[in-house]
């Protein structure tokens, strides 16, 4: 029995999951990215986690940073250089990676805003012209196909985001969001910032 | 500043001959009167301009999720294309909404906030819209059997030819909605659930009883070769 172990060691190493990206050329982009959103991909600081992200969504926006759409001040910073040399091929592969990985909620937002948040999300406030967010990003932020999952991202990339939407910044050509956004004063952001953070 | 001068004082030196602490009276009592009416109408033409802002933003609001032509919209949900809808739809529809005749959380809400007299100002804006369709109905197989459909019924089925309410050019008539250049994965669900949606409430029946029959006796494959027809018409 005890000698067996050694052997169940060498094998347990030998048949280890390796991910099907380790030691291609996308093992390498994949770094480069996690090196500000954090090695699990759960947003780190001002870097907004992909964990999970939908996966076209992700391309979407990598082809706008390559494209220089997408122009508020950290995505020029940051994203417009990361975004300018990847192939197609690679903007693909990265995004089913990064979509492929759980998300983990963020839980920073404000709890007793909560209940505040999650009214506007679901119902939007008609008489002040906000409409509900869940018609197009899901009654769980769960986002679909080109829609960015929202459901606990953290409460200072939500907050921020929803700000720059009303300064004029661009993301999607044609996207509703700037429109949806500009009716959303400092109070509402904050709300919707804080529930979204704790939504599973 | 004569003509206002007049108008507010209402002065006409023939009459102030005696008793001018009565006349005084009087004439105070016609100007007060005529500020009113002035300061009424002043503030019924203030509330009129502030009506047209309040039809722009709701508007805005309308346009946020259905598109700014009225083209519609894929969200997580459909939402459907407006342009050039039939008003008398788009009214019954958002009434409907609010006599929970139709049933949709969202729209609820949104047609819930409308007083008559916007809802109706917004169901005439989306008539002269005309953007092209969204499309992206299906394969050229589906749209075949789906015009086939739409133009002629399916007797076997007891399905009626759609063209014969709807229109053979598709645009609907009066409460009968246009349905070219609709969102096929919205007219899909639409038809569906119709049961489930529309005619929620027994107490007031409405016209959406004509579409239950036909709706049951489509399949789900008929239905969306419909849907991919007429998504492509202009």
């Amino acid at each position: 029995m005890k000698r067996i172990w050694p052997k169940l060691v060498i094998l347990a190493i030998l048949c280890s999951p390796v991910p099907s990206w380790a030691g291609s050329s996308i093992a390498a982009s994949v770094r480069n990215c996690t090196w500000c959103h954090g090695t699990g991909a759960q947003g780190y600081t001002v870097a907004p986690r992909l964990a999970g992200q939908r996966a076209l969504y992700i391309e979407a926006q990598l082809r706008g940073y390559a494209a220089r759409i997408r122009d508020n001040p950290l995505s020029k910073q940051y994203m417009w250089g990361a975004a300018a040399n990847l192939r197609p091929d690679a903007v693909q592969e990265l995004a089913d990676y990064f979509a492929s990985l759980p998300p983990k909620s963020a839980h920073d937002g404000r709890r007793a805003l909560v209940e505040t948040g999650q009214a506007i999300y679901l119902q939007g406030i008609p008489e002040a012209n906000i409409v509900a967010c869940l018609a197009c990003h899901g009654p769980a932020g769960q986002g679909v196909r080109e829609i960015p999952r929202l459901g606990g991202m953290s409460y200072f990339y939500l907050k921020r985001r929803l700000e720059e939407w009303g300064q004029g910044y661009h993301s999607a050509p044609a996207s509703p969001m700037p429109l949806a956004a500009s009716t959303l004063g400092p109070d509402e952001i904050e709300a919707l910032a804080s529930y979204l953070s704790f939504v599973r | 500043m004569q003509t206002i001068g007049a108008f507010f004082g209402g002065s006409d030196r023939g009459h102030q001959r005696n008793d001018e602490g009565r006349m005084m009276k009087i004439v105070g009592l016609h100007s007060a009167l005529r500020t009113a009416i002035l300061a009424a109408a002043f503030f019924a033409a203030l509330s009129q301009a502030v009506r047209a802002d309040d039809f722009q933003a709701k508007l805005l609001y309308c346009k946020t999720c259905h598109g700014l032509s009225g083209q519609g919209y894929h969200g997580y949900y459909p939402m459907p294309r407006l342009a050039g809808q039939q008003p008398q739809y788009i009214e019954n529809q958002l009434r409907a909404f609010i006599e929970h005749r139709r049933r949709n959380a969202i729209m609820a809400n949104v047609a819930h906030a409308l007083s008559p007299s916007m809802l109706s100002a917004l169901a005439h804006h989306f008539r002269d819209l005309n953007p092209p369709p969204l499309g992206g109905g299906g394969s050229r197989g589906e749209i075949a059997t789906g015009r086939r459909i739409y133009e002629e019924g399916l007797p076997e089925s007891n399905v009626p030819a759609c063209s014969a309410c709807h229109g053979p050019d598709a645009r609907g008539q009066d409460q009968i909605p246009r349905l070219a250049g609709q969102l096929p994965d919205y007219f899909y669900s639409k038809l569906v659930n119709w049961s489930a949606e529309r005619g929620q409430n027994s107490s007031m029946p409405d016209s959406s009883a004509v579409m239950g029959p036909t709706s049951h006796n489509l399949t789900k494959s008929q239905i969306a070769a419909v849907a991919a027809y007429v998504s492509g018409l202009r």
